[in-house]
């Protein structure tokens, strides 16, 4: 199943990936592929912004707005005013 | 039996759980589901000691126990205080050369791996996660860089083990850093494979994962799994609206005429469940077979069909006043729409900008569409009062 187009803020800088695969390997979609020992998207269509990569990057050869992709949290996060946050573990019982 | 509050700042031990208890499952002294108290829960079968440390070796088998708490967890809010105390446990006998697997402390997350680990011999770390499994909890960052290295220190993790590797499972990435982690602790990071089943054969294999144990699947299964979650949200909010259906149409110029409740209003509590059956049931279950990819969309599609279709096989728009059928075909749909939105939450692959773009399109029409409802009702209500 793949969410909506061009939408995910996934970006790679190839002059900074040193080939090391890190990011292929914490990656739930398969976003990526290597060649030529640089990474670069498959498909960023499959991107769910989770993060993984980037926060595994020893390089900074990669860069994603990470989040969830979940409305209650954005919804939360535009009534307090915050950032998107699924921190609804109080009284509501509703989360992730 | 007494509903006793329990004095103590750990919300994992809730008086709530011992309540919940007289479900008959077990005696409620047996049922504390965190390990503070002195008993040793169900599902750790001895002790392995470690200098002066005695750590706890779990069964990698679940009792009947373990798996109808599963099945509450799935359906109630049994999964909000459904923990398990942080720290290392053992599986199998373990030794000093034993691989090491990280895991969350929500309960069914820990049952995942230790049940997947039968027959081998290896050391549980168990991260604070405040009950929240490890990919939700990488999200957040409690399953973090920072509460892993503590743990590690915590726990002494280099005098248990003289190898220098921790297997972390792929989900937990989000929320650790693993250059990090090395550079601090001296622990060099393995990301195992998305499901505890496939731990098995990774470690076999020498720690390689092939591509589909790397990828995240989210089939018909999984997703309607997360349906009695969904609904029993929204219907725990169902009398809200009930309440308004019920003074709303039953409002007469002379009072509130319960007869009229039931007999002009049970359109609008049947319209009201049949679009929480679509947005938040049938359009998870059927996710990839609705057109669209917006959730809203999906949402608000699978809602007008059903309404269409009740509408067509009952005949309704003649029988009922046009208003009140404009009314329930205008907010409906839009209700569908909106729970729909919701499951972006339970998913596996939708994104934060994704959805912020959902929200920002969707709801100027919801906002329009409950408006015009509205007026739609208003004029409903006047015309059934004989004022038109």
């Amino acid at each position: 199943m793949i969410y909506l187009k061009d939408i995910a803020t996934l970006q790679v800088f190839p002059e900074k990936c040193t080939g090391c695969g890190r990011c292929m390997e914490v990656c739930p979609h398969a976003v990526f592929k290597l060649e030529n020992r640089k990474v670069s998207i498959v498909s960023k269509d499959r991107c769910m912004e989770c993060g993984a990569c980037e926060k595994n990057c020893d390089f900074g050869a990669i860069f994603v707005k990470a989040g969830v992709g979940c409305a209650a949290a954005v919804i939360n996060g535009i009534i307090k005013g915050t950032e998107p946050n699924c921190d609804c573990s109080g009284s509501s019982g509703t989360c992730c | 039996m007494k509903f006793e509050t329990l004095k103590t700042s750990d919300r994992r031990i809730s008086p709530l759980i011992q309540v919940k208890s007289s479900c008959g499952c077990s005696d409620p002294a047996n049922n504390t589901i965190s390990e503070k108290g002195a008993l040793t829960p169900h599902y750790i079968s001895g002790y392995i000691s470690i200098g002066a440390e005695s750590i706890p070796v779990v069964s990698t088998k679940l009792s009947a126990r373990d798996k109808w708490e599963t099945v509450k967890a799935r359906i109630s809010s049994f999964r909000m205080h459904y923990s398990v105390k942080p720290g290392l446990y053992a599986a199998g006998e373990p030794d000093d050369s034993s691989d090491v697997i990280v895991t969350s402390n929500y309960k069914m997350s820990f049952d995942a791996v230790r049940s997947s680990l039968q027959g081998m011999n290896v050391w549980i770390l168990v991260l604070d996660t405040k009950g929240i499994n490890v990919w939700c909890a990488a999200g957040k960052g409690t399953f973090g860089t920072s509460e892993l290295l503590n743990r590690l220190s915590r726990v002494r993790l280099g005098e248990v083990v003289t190898h220098k590797k921790i297997i972390v499972p792929q989900l937990g990435a989000p929320g650790i850093d693993s250059g990090e982690v090395r550079r601090k602790s001296g622990f060099s990071v393995l990301y195992g494979p998305v499901r505890s089943e496939d731990l098995k054969k990774y470690i076999a294999d020498g720690y390689k994962c092939n591509d589909d144990m790397r990828r995240v699947r989210f089939d018909i299964i999984d997703r309607l799994i997360l349906t009695p979650i969904e609904l029993r949200q929204i219907l725990l909010k169902f009398h809200y609206f009930a309440l308004f259906t019920v003074i709303f149409f039953g409002l007469t110029p002379e009072g509130i005429i319960f007869r009229d409740s039931i007999y002009k209003g049970y359109i609008f509590i049947f319209a009201g469940l049949l679009s929480v059956f679509a947005g938040a049931f049938f359009t998870p279950v059927f996710l990839p077979f609705i057109p669209f990819r917006s959730f809203a969309l999906k949402g608000w599609v699978a809602g007008s069909a059903f309404f269409a279709g009740v509408l067509y096989l009952t005949g309704a728009a003649a029988t009922h006043n046009t208003f009140l059928v404009l009314s329930v075909m205008v907010l409906f749909p839009l209700l569908s729409s909106y729970l729909a939105l919701q499951f972006t939450g339970a998913t596996t692959f939708t994104s934060l900008s994704g959805v912020k773009k959902e929200i920002k399109l969707a709801f100027p029409v919801y906002i329009a569409g409950t408006a015009l409802s509205f007026i739609f009702l208003v004029i409903y209500k006047i015309s059934d009062w004989g004022l038109i």
